[in-house]
């Protein structure tokens, strides 16, 4: 018995019929062919789904798309302005080896979007504690560490000019 | 200038396609007219199958079809031996590989019954649990010394025990070790299950495109090729009709090396047989129970040596838990029994493990591949003798070290490549060293009395490894200048995570002098390269690395010859610079490589004979034997009194892979490695019940390091050229991870000395500490 919802994925508008048992992570990699959220556990630990909801970090597969109903979801595939651009975060992340296989980051990058907002220069334990909720099995986290620091500098310039 | 690329610190081609979400891993292709699959799985480690009811399950609307084993017919078989037993001097091997749906019995808790296909996944799934099985249940094999007696149950009745292998290696003669020995030192250590749990589980999607009859399945593996090649027999097609597709995989470290997991044949099977697209992706649960696990031995292991500390033998009686099945032969436990002589000169050897048949989940190489456990013997025993001798760690280390013009070092027992275990070339003292200067060996033990007084348990530890790399068979790759001024690689070599896009292009990019965003990569695709095995046993640099660097180096004669003619100069005046041919010292006479590339393949005119059209070449690399790399850890920790938690104060690596291609890349490398290390030190244990059930199959229960949890890690390099290869590479893929138990051992052992533990087992935990500390002072009384 499908239910129909209407939200905004990365500022653009979707109506779709679903299935309230839908996971939100299933309607955005599926229904929407959003596939850059990846999921990893689906017990909502590793992280690797995270997406934001009005702004905030969730764990998609622990929501269903019926909840998002409404709402306005921002995804990996939502950070950078074009086709061709990266988003200070993603530069960031390319210039200090932020990533290996790349699983885990889209993930990362939407736990640390709002973080950074909030905390425009963090210290490295602020920085490892706000990722201590992703899991990563390639890096060690030391040179995401290090992305998220030059992410934050970057930010801080972009918004001094 | 001609680019020089290798060494450098170069950002990877591969990431702005990771990282705007655009990379494709299996999941997330997306064909029309898709089918959906589940499996049904045996919740019992061990029982008879007395029958499989799928009437409901096939009833489900959304229910395509439902298949148990006699479904199957003639395509039900048991999956390969991948890797046979090598040639040592004593061996008994026990082949038992599963077929891909249990028929009589299941043998392990996540071993697949039945294969539904469904609309969606959510439907499988539903049919999955509609689906009933009569079990008998039998009595399930969990220890490793009940395995080895005959009086209890049988994994596999035919063979008459759970032995599944006996080998017996020899170097030397340990007897004639232990007459001369001043000290004997006698230990059972234990070194248990974990699991590698790549973020990206497993998955396959499988099209048979009946017009085109092309078969094409996407599958998250690190051997794309021995897959398509063993797909295309057992379906009855030409290789050429199959294409296997791994061009992004969210992680491997060595159980997505695999031919095959039963899925890998039953999804294009049954691709075929409906004649729709099919895919499955596991979850979680079932990637801890139906993925291949590592590490679960018992090692007796005996050490004789001088009372300087000089080694005289080393004697080690192992049992190797091999899981129900062995279809990974013996890799394992022979990389363990190899890699426990580590740097040092062992005269006498004797090393002999059983590999027995328990009821769990198989085991096949994960990052380390065995060698953690040898490592983890030997530097237990180094580090008890100096205990009994007076010696400190790094001293005893030192005494043992081989020297550095005794190389190519052969240490006589058979490698995991079938040779003999051959150390290439090594400078070990350097390495000690440094690591001892970098964690500030000689500080702390000036600074520890006064912290310990203070009521803080500090410790510190050092230990080294050797590790094998870089070993056959071949791999190969093809290297063109292309007409578009692309140059393109391509390998059978695929990336998990390594950076091959990029390392790969490093090396093509330098012998050619094009800029390394001219360059193609393609690897993980068998329609792009016929040839390989894949990436394991940190290969991938040294292997597929040297053959790229042979095609490379051929491609750049024939574009220096074309050049010489059409610039009319002699080949040695002319360099290759930026995409171009370039006569030295003359600015304007030069001519680009896609030019040369364009006339090398004319649509008109006479060709001579005995050329190639184009400028391309391919070419192959088959190693003699491995490249050997060095390594040592250090750590200085901190033990919470209370909760025993540990904070690692510092953590120092260095490291010795000979040349580095991208040092960026290399650090990433060991500090995942370290990771992994610290997970299986720490914090991993996969937990069995006496009935074979797993007690902690989810990320709530298994603990996987956080970014809380991994320090940052210092690295410092030596650099001993590999004389086996031109570029002088070893590799470095899982240097990080092989000697983090016995590092946590002995700074643990350090840090709680005044208690006096000893520590012989890992994983460890807060909990296990804080019992030892428990036991070992109320043996004192206090």
């Amino acid at each position: 018995m499908k239910r129909e919802v209407t939200l905004t994925v990365n500022d653009r508008s979707y109506t779709r019929q679903v299935e309230p048992r839908l996971l939100l992570s299933d309607f955005l990699r599926h229904e929407l062919a959003l596939t850059g959220t990846h999921v990893g556990c689906e017990h909502g630990i590793c992280g690797a789904c995270t997406v934001l909801l009005d702004g905030q970090p969730i764990r998609a597969c622990l929501a269903f798309a019926v909840q998002a109903d409404g709402h306005s979801i921002t995804t990996v595939e939502g950070l950078a302005a074009g086709p061709n651009d990266l988003h200070p975060i993603q530069q960031a992340f390319w210039e200090s080896h932020g990533l290996q296989c790349g699983f885990c980051t889209p993930g990362i990058l939407l736990t640390l979007l709002p973080f950074l907002q909030e905390h425009p220069d963090p210290s490295e334990a602020e920085i490892r504690d706000a990722l201590s909720g992703n899991i990563c099995r390639c890096t060690g986290y030391q040179f995401i560490v290090e992305a998220a620091r030059r992410a934050a500098a970057k930010l801080r310039e972009g918004s001094a000019q | 200038m001609t680019t020089q690329t290798i060494g450098e610190r170069i950002k990877r081609n591969e990431d702005p396609q990771l990282l705007t979400g655009q990379a494709q891993f299996t999941d997330d292709v997306h064909l029309p007219d898709m089918l959906h699959a589940a499996l049904k799985r045996s919740a019992y480690a061990h029982a008879e199958i007395l029958g499989v009811d799928v009437a409901e399950a096939r009833a489900l609307p959304g229910v395509i079809a439902v298949y148990t084993a006699a479904d199957l017919g003639d395509f039900w078989q048991p999956s390969p031996l991948l890797v046979p037993p090598p040639p040592a001097e004593h061996i008994i091997f026990n082949q038992r590989t599963a077929g891909q749906l249990a028929r009589d019995k299941v043998r392990y808790v996540g071993e697949p019954i039945a294969l539904v296909i469904a609309e969606s996944r959510y439907i499988a799934e539903d049919a999955a649990e509609l689906i009933e099985v009569e079990y008998e249940p039998l009595d399930a094999v969990v220890d490793l010394h009940q395995a080895l007696t005959n009086d209890g149950p049988l994994v596999h009745d035919d063979v008459g025990s759970n032995i599944a292998a006996h080998v017996i290696q020899r170097k030397g003669d340990y007897e004639i070790a232990r007459a001369q020995a001043d000290l004997v030192i006698t230990r059972r250590m234990l070194y248990d299950r974990g699991t590698a749990a790549p973020m990206e589980g497993r998955g396959v999607v499988a099209h048979f495109d009946p017009l085109a009859r092309q078969l094409t399945v996407w599958d998250s593996t690190q051997a794309p090729i021995p897959i398509r090649n063993g797909l295309a027999r057992m379906l009855g097609l030409s290789e050429r009709q199959v294409r296997v597709i791994a061009r992004f995989v969210g992680g491997g470290f060595g159980p997505k090396v695999m031919m095959f997991y039963p899925e890998e044949t039953l999804i294009p099977w049954a691709a075929m047989r409906l004649e729709r697209p099919i895919k499955w992706i596991e979850d979680r649960l079932e990637n801890f129970v139906a993925m291949t696990h590592e590490r679960g031995q018992v090692h007796d292991a005996e050490i004789a040596l001088t009372k300087d500390g000089k080694i005289l033998g080393v004697k080690d009686v192992f049992l190797h838990d091999t899981g129900a099945y062995d279809p990974y032969g013996l890799t394992v436990p022979i990389n363990t029994q190899c890699t426990l002589l580590g740097p040092y000169v062992v005269p006498h050897y004797y090393t002999e493990f059983h590999a027995v048949f328990t009821n769990k989940t198989i085991v096949t190489p994960y990052r380390g591949a065995g060698r953690q456990h040898g490592v983890f013997v030997m530097e237990r025993l180094l580090d008890l003798a100096a205990r009994e001798l007076g010696l400190d760690p790094i001293e005893i280390r030192r005494r043992n070290l081989i020297p550095p013009d005794q190389f190519p070092w052969c240490n006589e027992i058979i490698f995991q490549d079938f040779t003999k275990l051959t150390y290439d070339s090594g400078n070990y003292e350097p390495v000690l060293n440094k690591a001892r200067d970098m964690i500030g060996w000689d500080e702390f033990q000036q600074e520890a009395p006064r912290l310990r007084a203070e009521g803080k348990l500090v410790g510190i530890g050092l230990v080294m490894y050797v590790e094998g790399t870089g070993i056959g068979p071949y791999e190969g790759a093809r290297v063109q200048v292309e007409a578009t001024g692309k140059l393109t690689v391509a390998t059978g070599v695929g990336t998990q995570g390594q950076g091959h896009y990029t390392v790969f292009a490093q090396i093509a990019a330098d012998a050619l002098g094009v800029p390394i965003d001219q360059v193609y990569v393609s690897t993980g695709d068998t329609s792009q390269f016929n040839w390989g095995s894949g990436t394991f046993a940190s290969r991938g640099a040294t292997v597929a690395g040297t053959a790229i660097y042979a095609a490379a180096q051929q491609v750049r004669q024939k574009a220096l010859k074309l050049a010489a003619d059409a610039l009319e100069a002699a080949e040695e005046d002319i360099d290759l610079v930026d995409g171009f041919a370039q006569v030295r010292g003359v600015p304007g006479r030069r001519i680009s490589l896609a030019t040369l590339a364009a006339q090398a393949n004319p649509l008109r005119g006479a060709v001579q004979p005995g050329t190639e059209p184009g400028l391309e070449a391919t070419a192959y690399f088959g190693p003699p034997m491995g490249a050997t790399a060095v390594g040592a850890h250090a750590m200085i920790v901190e033990v919470d009194p209370d909760s025993f938690n540990l904070k690692i104060q510092r953590y120092v690596v260095v490291h010795d892979c000979g040349t580095v291609i991208n040092p960026l890349i290399l650090e990433g490398q060991v500090q995942g490695g370290v990771a992994q290390g610290i997970g299986n030190a720490f914090f991993e244990q996969l937990h069995y019940d006496e009935s074979g059930q797993l007690l902690n199959a989810s990320f709530m229960d298994y603990l996987l390091p956080t970014a809380n949890d991994v320090p940052t890690i210092e690295i410092g390099h030596e650099e001993t050229r590999s004389p086996l290869n031109p570029l002088g590479v070893k590799g470095a893929g899982e240097a990080g991870a092989i000697p983090v138990g016995p590092l946590y051992a002995q700074a643990l052992d350090n840090a709680l000395a005044e208690a006096g533990i000893e520590i012989l087992e890992i994983p460890l935990n807060p909990c296990k500490l804080w019992e030892m500390v428990q036991a070992a002072q109320s043996k004192v009384g206090g």
